[in-house]
């Protein structure tokens, strides 16, 4: 196809200015800053469950406990009003949410049988109406009313009973009670840290 | 909230609108002589970014990878030295450093895939990245990582999600022995010059502030005890960003640019002087 210098002239311009125009403009969109994973969870405050130093810790929860909501828990972090942590948590205490949010997670409880090699998923019902039995049987067999030199003493030493870390105040409390009611001497929890 | 604009972006012309616009700045100051290792930062770190990383064997070191990796953006360093005969601990968080004059950036040729905000983080946006790897080669502290699989690079954000609603970076709240501090970045550089006298008057005179001028300065700030010999602690004493980003990026780009312009115009003039080529 011929070509006329003036046609050419022509078509350079235009295509320069079409492209000046059009095609080298492309501002890349900007950048957005990433999106805050807990931005309206609920909140809700707890005590972590692995030492006795108790730091308060917020549980972020999916959902905002309306009524068709199944929560989840997406974050931990520490409480930073708490007078004990101010916010802080150790590295065993910032996986929280791995202890709640687990498959290896102990829900139901098991009970094996002397000598049986299997555990087997039992009723709560089962599993307290056992223990209590056999509490009730351990506390018959060693009960003192009285010592040996004829005081009264009501105590039961043939039994230990030992807090958990994930106690609270009121659990303890419950837990001394408890105690007392039974006669156990030999009590022990994380409270007393 | 805390506003912010971005100051500079990858391989884009001009200056984003946003960057004569000063807001306050966000920094992480990091007093290694308070680190006792416990390593609660490096877990609140993998917590917040949803990540899991997988360990290697056991080798004779309390560390917990040898090096940062693409799923592992804060590493606390144990580093075996000797002081009057007595064996010494020096440990380091690293992390990005997020520099005032990021190499990374420089180096990076995907436009927005590095972006600097007013506040002087330094983050990554992988939806821009091609996985060049340019700025592994252009960060002095050797920092971002590769994913093989998703052939995007990452690093440390300093918690830009967080900090851009006035919380603080995850590592940061996780500290419970208050070695690591959040804030601006003049009021940390104040705080750790005070540190340094604490230091000095307790008998380290070497102590002093690791906040390297060969990158601008930085965002995350070191006391260190012994400040002579930062490389002691694994960073580096002088970092710059490496000669060649900075002729590639600086002279090289600026002779490339005028060798294709020369050439178009040539190819052009050619044309108007010598006319189209006669098939006969």
């Amino acid at each position: 196809m011929p070509l006329s210098r003036r046609s050419f002239l022509k078509g350079a311009l235009t295509g320069g200015a079409v492209t000046t125009a059009f095609g080298f403009d492309v501002q890349p969109a900007l950048a957005q800053s990433r999106e805050l994973k807990i931005a309206r969870t609920t909140e809700t405050h707890s005590i972590c469950p692995y030492c006795a130093v108790a730091c308060s810790v917020i549980i972020h929860t999916m959902g905002d406990k309306a009524h068709n909501v199944t929560p989840t828990v997406v974050h931990v972090e520490g409480d930073p009003d708490s007078p004990i942590n101010r916010g802080a948590l150790c590295p065993k205490g910032i996986t929280l949410r791995q202890f709640v949010v687990n498959d290896r997670r102990l829900t139901r409880p098991l009970y094996r049988a002397p000598g049986a090699k299997e555990w087997k998923v039992i009723s709560w019902d089962e599993a307290i109406e056992r223990m209590a039995r056999l509490i009730k049987n351990t506390r018959d067999a060693g009960f003192e009313q009285k010592d040996g030199q004829g005081r009264l003493v009501n105590r039961l030493t043939n039994m230990a009973i030992i807090g958990g870390c994930t106690d609270t105040n009121e659990i303890n409390y419950l837990l001394g009670k408890f105690r007392f009611a039974l006669g156990v001497v030999a009590y022990e929890n994380q409270a007393r840290l | 909230m805390m506003t912010t604009f971005i100051k500079a972006i990858s391989a884009t012309p001009g200056k984003p609108a946003g960057s004569s616009r000063a807001t306050e700045t966000a920094a992480k100051l990091i007093d290694t002589t308070t680190c006792i290792g416990c390593k609660a930062c490096e877990v609140a770190c993998q917590e917040w970014n949803n990540q899991q990383v997988t360990f290697g064997n056991f080798e004779g070191t309390y560390q917990t990878l040898p090096d940062l990796a693409h799923n592992f953006w804060n590493l606390i360093k144990f580093h075996e030295t000797e002081l009057d005969g007595q064996p010494l601990w020096l440990m380091s968080k690293y992390q990005c450093m997020h520099c005032v004059d990021p190499g990374c950036l420089k180096a990076c040729p995907a436009p927005g895939a590095i972006v600097q905000y007013s506040n002087g983080i330094v983050d990554f946006n992988s939806d821009a990245c091609i996985g060049c790897g340019y700025c592994m080669t252009g960060c002095p502290f050797d920092v971002p990582k590769l994913n093989p699989e998703t052939k995007k690079v990452q690093k440390c954000t300093l918690c830009t999600d967080r900090v851009s609603v006035g919380l603080e970076p995850a590592c940061i709240k996780a500290c419970p022995t208050n070695c690591l501090s959040f804030g601006t970045r003049e009021d940390l550089l104040r705080k750790a010059e005070d540190r340094v006298a604490v230091l000095k008057s307790d008998g380290f005179g070497t102590a002093g502030v690791y906040n390297p001028t060969g990158v601008g300065g930085t965002h995350v700030v070191y006391v260190l005890a012994r400040a002579d010999q930062p490389e002691s602690y694994g960073l580096p004493k002088n970092p710059q960003i490496p000669w060649t980003v900075s002729i590639w990026k600086g002279p090289l780009k600026w002779l490339g640019n005028a060798l294709l312009i020369g050439g178009i115009l040539g190819t052009f003039l050619h044309y108007l002087r010598y006319g189209p080529q006669d098939p006969e």
